[in-house]
């Protein structure tokens, strides 16, 4: 591991203008992931800012009712937090779902966000990858691939996104708050991760230097029946091959309101918009749930080891919802 | 200038306070371990993977191989070597010794930290992945196997003494007062 200096900043702007000090220089929350990359020399910062004790690990009401979540709140004390539970409980599943309660109490809301990912092509400085080392190449593609993207992924990178959390905040159109040396500055969870392209190696839409201060939930009444559901090749512990945050809202037996974003299938939460879109204003039954999941997936481009996904995503789709419906039609 | 690579810090451990100079590479991990001789915490993968290296820090557990030394100070750090009341070993010790939870006995110091946390999240009414309905009014579900297996998952045991740990835990948390016995059963 290269040699790196240390400075723990109190305040926003403190922290922001350490970073700035010093080139190669990341900002170090819980270090679940950062410090398990510098081990294997993927990051190689000079210089860590210790941002886990500046003031942003709260959790309250916006004036409109939405929920304001500070970047340092840690995945347990989110997932443990009431208002989350009520109002976005499918937030709450999805923390839960992700990693071991040791990990969950070190991590942090800013650091979910920025999480890299875990291709074991990036994570292994031998083997080129264009995510790690741009132009390189990306040897997943003809290589060991089954958990890799069916949606939105270039020839240029198809590794997935890891997070659990980010799969629900996208589909309850969180909106994250970052502060430069510039100034404050937000950005839609739709904008937050841009799309692979040619360029894998830029994984946000932050500016330099930015520091994530917070993420906020609009109000969503929908939200309140919601799920997230995790399917992985074990029954804890480990990251998905599949995943689903779902909302509906149902009258009378037809869509008034959902919400749905699939995760580990694309380099970013993918919102299902076009599934949305069917759904909306039709009967909520199999039939319209496997129609819209079809909808959505039609542009999916499975490689030789991974179309299994497809057929997992529409399961998912289908039997989400349907859950989603037995439980609000009570 | 390039910034300084090392710093004297002041761990706080189990009650003691102590001052060591670190290189900001180490992780708490090898401080104690190595610097001093605190060797309960054991190192298993060296990822976060594990969990044999479990510790509390300010009472919450956290895997000590992904936290820097630098990072811990000013924290209330409790490892293995901590969690007993001089010769009165904690509940979760003697339920672990009563009930066998282990065989090589390697991942028991992470296992033994990590069930002391464990049986605290739930008393506290933290929900987990097993918890059908997360929502607060649902109440959390007992201490029972599927819950314990779900919350102790970040603690690989390769001797594979799960059944016993899983007892081990039911049954401190039912000593330690915050299980209803007929839920375990």
């Amino acid at each position: 591991m290269r040699e790196f200096g240390y400075e723990r900043a109190f305040g926003v702007s403190e922290a922001v203008a350490l970073l700035g000090s010093a080139p190669d220089a990341r900002f170090l929350g819980g270090g679940t992931n950062l410090v398990d990359l510098m081990k294997a020399g993927v990051e190689r910062p000079a210089l860590l800012v210790d941002v886990r004790e500046l003031p942003l690990d709260g959790v309250g009401f916006t004036g409109g009712g939405g929920l304001r979540i500070g970047a340092t709140v840690t995945n347990s004390d989110l997932a443990a937090h009431p208002e989350v539970r009520r109002h976005h409980p499918a937030l709450a599943q999805a923390v839960l779902a992700g990693a071991s309660g040791q990990l969950r109490n070190m991590a942090t809301v800013g650091g979910n966000l920025l999480q890299r990912t875990r291709c074991g092509y990036f994570t292994d400085i031998s083997k080129p990858c264009n995510k790690r080392s741009p132009g390189s190449g990306c040897p997943a593609v003809d290589g060991e691939h089954h958990n890799h993207a069916i949606l939105g992924a270039s020839a240029r990178c198809i590794a997935t996104h890891p997070s659990d959390m980010a799969v629900a905040l996208a589909a309850f159109d969180a909106v994250i708050s970052y502060e430069t040396a510039d100034g404050p500055g937000e950005l839609p969870m739709s904008e937050f991760y841009p799309p692979v392209g040619d360029t894998p190696h830029i994984e946000t839409a932050l500016p330099p230097g930015a520091l994530i201060t917070g993420v906020t939930l609009p109000p969503s009444p929908v939200a309140a029946h919601s799920r997230y559901r995790k399917v992985r090749e074990r029954a804890s512990y480990a990251f998905a091959i599949g995943s689903i945050a779902a909302a509906l809202d149902v009258r009378d037996g037809v869509v008034r309101e959902v919400r749905l974003a699939l995760g580990a299938v694309a380099s970013r939460p993918w919102r299902a918009r076009a599934a949305e879109q069917a759904l909306i204003g039709g009967p909520a039954n199999a039939e319209a749930f496997a129609a819209a999941a079809d909808a959505e997936l039609a542009a999916a481009e499975p490689l030789p080891d991974n179309g299994y996904k497809v057929t997992l995503m529409r399961s998912l789709v289908v039997a989400v919802l349907t859950e989603l419906t037995e439980e609000v039609s009570r | 200038m390039a910034p300084s690579t090392s710093s004297a810090i002041t761990l706080n451990i189990n009650g003691e306070k102590y001052t060591l100079p670190v290189d900001h590479r180490t992780t708490l991990l090898d401080a104690l371990r190595e610097r001093l001789d605190l060797t309960g915490s054991k190192k298993g993968c060296d990822q976060g993977q594990c969990g044999a290296c479990t510790v509390l820090l300010d009472g919450r557990r956290a895997v000590s191989c992904l936290q820097l030394a630098v990072a811990a100070e000013g924290r209330v750090i409790t490892t293995i070597e901590g969690v007993a009341d001089g010769e009165q070993l904690h509940p979760v010790q003697q339920a672990f010794l009563d009930l066998d939870g282990f065989q090589c006995g390697y991942c028991t110091p992470g296992q033994i930290c990590s069930a002391i946390a464990v049986i605290e999240e739930h008393a506290a009414g933290w929900p987990s992945a097993a918890t059908d309905d997360v929502r607060p009014e649902a109440g959390v579900p007992a201490l029972g196997a599927e819950e314990i297996r779900e919350r102790m998952s970040g603690n690989l045991c390769r001797c594979g003494a799960y059944v016993s740990i899983v007892q081990a835990v039911a049954q401190a948390a039912e000593a330690t007062g915050t299980q209803d016995k007929e839920a375990v059963a």
